[in-house]
């Protein structure tokens, strides 16, 4: 691969996710962090299981048996499924503070503390 | 249909009990409320029952059973053609799983009993039981896989169930709010764990755990993974610095919600235990990763009952007191990994680690029972505020005793579980290191001081609520959760043999651990 | 196994059988020396109001110590500690990420240096 081209943009893209969960005080864009860092880990376990001229681990008598890792492919779309269930979550969660708080800033979402 | 085919099934039943049951919940809520009430007590009660049998068979037999999903036989976790690799998804119930099924399956038991007359005036209790069931679910899962995905996926269950349970009161926002910290936190933990996954699978083309272990060569990147894995399962246990979330999500969940959030920390806490020792015991420093859960764990125990001390609203209390009990533990368990491999462990190491592993158990009880007091008190009052409360005891009788038993169990007053447990880490970490062990011994005291405060507040005093006793099924729930602490109270000798130091052993043995998933199972 | 044997520990043992017995006959020599005490205290009569120097008692709602006041002192002495974990409480979610993610750093240090064996 290029420059290990995949694993250079899981950094960058869990980083932003990481820095817009650290920095950001709008609980979307807090959530939309979260998905970031959650795209960037699909991306690292989908660029593992890549071997270069694979082919797709499907056939039982295969042309050749250079092909790409199946289980990471699996893991993913496991993992995407679980991160579609969070996001709906986080995102209902949203809307119910905003409704009884009127705001969605983390600095004013914060009636239970000490 | 044999006896002998249930037994070799028992891991896969004990998930499919609660998962269909779970399912089955809002069909059968839809037609009649009291048919979906036995449906739901019915599921708990075999999900118990089929932990008992687990719990049984392992102790039976003395070693880790194997249970591989789609093989056959059964156990087959290495077949003839893979080369030595174990495949499938595959079940490793060792001492310490099956008793962690059978702390989690009884507190949701007690729970799910307590939840029919505490949330009888709420609204869409079937989607509440079902997510109930999902959690225990959950929970059983992470303590029975053999398998890190696995584990990754069924604590994905545990967090979304559980946030989604905080969150049913809605209680003006406020727990709404805890629920989406809850959420947040536990997703980014449960992602930094998936990344770990994935360098581990990078390195050593495995999930299984025993495979891992037995691969592991522990190269700089390893040690990255476990930063992320022991980190992030501390964070779901509720160490302190990592605790926030807890005084959110316990002090706003329904009360029997509270219990069973406690037994899910206690899951983490057996992730973090399994983690450090089977896959990273072999080749890692164990005195620097035991020295960490140490560190954490002092710091729990005593942050967390000093944070206690200034709680005015009860299961905010109650939850900080969790923190701190959580540190009892991972003090205890920390000991034995620190000391692994050296001679000091059979002299003290393993007594500490009975001692960690013991308080599990009678920390899910007392503290279930404790946080089922307080939902019991908030049934009736209206309020979680220690400063509206007083003179409970003159009308809530059943109540007040059981809230009694269960602050002296957690202050270690003999004859109460918590002492002998508390005994047990005091003396092991004594020889260990003193100031440790005086520091744990203050802690205690401080507990007691705080549930002096909860009791004197809430039910001494004068006569200010005209209330009544809490319906039967609440008692029930709660009296489940007291004839444990009597009984490892009064017989900690049975606790400790067939629970407690099974379940210590195996979790010291990780090298029996690996020969067996890949000795094939049988 | 004898469920009622002892408990064995590292260091000792813990009876809880032998323990309740022992409690039970305390109770039992507390409650004698009590019936010898003064027969002629009575319940409910001016007897049992605390003396405080003339003035009637006040009532008992008015003199129950309430949640928030106890430990008073405590907190007090305390006071530099409880105003540090007062401020680090901040309840931003923002603030609970960032925990984790400096401890995670934290221990990715300490285990890089220490973590081999």
């Amino acid at each position: 691969m290029l420059f290990n081209l995949p694993f250079i943009t899981v950094v960058i893209v869990i980083g932003l996710g990481l820095y817009a969960m650290l920095y950001k005080r709008n609980l979307i864009k807090i959530v939309i962090g979260l998905s970031l860092v959650e795209s960037g880990v699909n991306l690292f376990l989908v660029s593992l299981g890549y071997r270069n001229g694979g082919i797709a681990p499907i056939y039982t008598s295969a042309p050749s048996t250079h092909m790409v890792l199946p289980t990471p492919q699996a893991l993913t779309l496991t993992s995407i499924v679980i991160g579609v269930a969070t996001t709906a979550m986080l995102l209902s969660f949203c809307v119910v503070i905003y409704r009884n708080y009127g705001t969605l800033d983390a600095r004013k979402v914060r009636r239970l503390r000490e | 249909m044999s006896w002998e085919y249930l037994v070799n099934h028992s891991p896969a039943l004990i998930i499919i009990v609660p998962l269909l049951a779970a399912f089955g919940t809002p069909l059968i809520g839809r037609f009649s409320r009291k048919a979906m009430y036995i449906w739901i007590i019915a599921s708990l009660t075999l999900t118990e029952i089929i932990a008992i049998i687990i719990l049984h068979t392992v102790y039976i037999s003395g070693k880790p059973m194997v249970y591989v999903m789609g093989a056959n036989p059964y156990n087959m976790a290495v077949p003839p053609d893979s080369g030595g690799i174990p495949i499938r998804i595959i079940f490793t119930v060792d001492a310490f799983s099956s008793f962690m099924a059978f702390v989690a399956s009884t507190v949701a038991l007690a729970g799910g009993i307590y939840s029919i007359s505490c949330e009888a005036q709420q609204s869409a209790q079937e989607k509440y039981y079902a997510l109930l069931l999902l959690m225990l679910v959950g929970m059983l899962g992470m303590v029975l896989t053999g398998d890190l995905f696995n584990f990754f996926v069924f604590l994905e269950i545990n967090s979304l169930a559980s946030a989604a349970l905080v969150s049913y009161r809605i209680d003006k926002g406020l727990a709404v709010e805890a629920a989406f910290k809850y959420a947040i936190i536990s997703s980014i933990g449960a992602l930094a764990f998936l990344f770990g996954i994935g360098i581990l699978y990078g390195e050593y083309d495995a999930l299984n755990m025993a495979m891992i272990a037995s691969r592991m060569k522990f190269t700089d990147l390893d040690k990255i993974v476990m930063a992320l894995f022991t980190v992030t399962l501390g964070m779901k246990a509720g160490a302190i610095p990592m605790h926030y979330w807890v005084p959110d999500g316990y002090g706003k969940a329904p009360g029997a919600i509270s219990a069973m959030l406690v037994t899910a920390s206690q899951a983490s806490l057996y992730g973090l235990f399994r983690v450090s020792f089977t896959v990273f015991g072999l080749a890692a420093n164990t005195a620097t990763l035991g020295w960490f859960i140490i560190m954490l764990g002092v710091l729990s125990m005593f942050v967390g009952v000093t944070m206690a001390l200034i709680q005015h609203d009860i299961k905010r209390l109650m939850a900080y007191h969790a923190i701190s009990q959580t540190g009892y533990m991972l003090l205890g368990v920390g000991v034995g990994l620190a000391t692994l491999g050296t001679a000091a462990f059979n002299q003290y190491g393993l007594a500490a680690m009975e001692g960690g592993i013991f308080h599990i158990i009678n920390h899910a009880m007392y503290k279930g029972l404790l946080f089922l007091t307080a939902g019991a008190v908030i049934y009736r009052v209206g309020t979680s505020d220690l400063n509206k409360m007083g003179g409970l005891a003159h009308t809530m009788k059943y109540t007040t005793i059981f809230f009694m038993i269960g602050a002296l169990s957690i202050a270690g007053i003999p004859p109460f579980n918590g002492f002998a447990s508390k005994l047990l880490i005091y003396e092991s970490v004594y020889q260990f290191n003193p100031v440790l062990s005086i520091l744990a011994m203050i802690v205690s005291i401080l507990t007691l001081a705080s549930f002096v405060k909860v009791f004197h507040s809430a039910f001494m005093g004068p006569k200010i609520h005209d209330v009544k006793e809490v319906p039967k099924s609440m008692l029930i729930g709660m009296a489940i959760l007291t004839f444990f602490i009597i009984l490892f109270g009064l017989f900690p000798n049975i606790a400790l043999n067939y629970l407690v130091a099974p379940a210590a052993k195996a979790l010291a043995n990780p090298l029996g651990y690996i020969a067996r998933v890949l000795g094939g199972g049988a | 196994m004898n469920p009622l044997g002892n408990f064995t520990t590292p260091s000792g043992f813990w009876n809880p059988i032998l323990w309740l017995l022992v409690f039970l006959i305390l109770l039992l020599l507390a409650y004698l020396i009590w019936k010898r005490g003064e027969e002629s205290y009575k319940r409910g009569t001016m007897q049992t109001d605390p003396f405080l120097s003339g003035y009637g008692p006040e009532s008992k709602e008015a003199i129950h110590v309430r949640a928030g006041n106890i430990y008073w002192g405590f907190t007090r002495a305390l006071k530099g500690y409880y105003s540090f974990l007062r401020k680090i409480h901040t309840g931003i979610i923002n603030d609970y990420v960032g925990w984790y993610i400096g401890i995670l750093a934290l221990m990715l240090l300490l285990y890089l240096l220490w973590g081999g064996s």
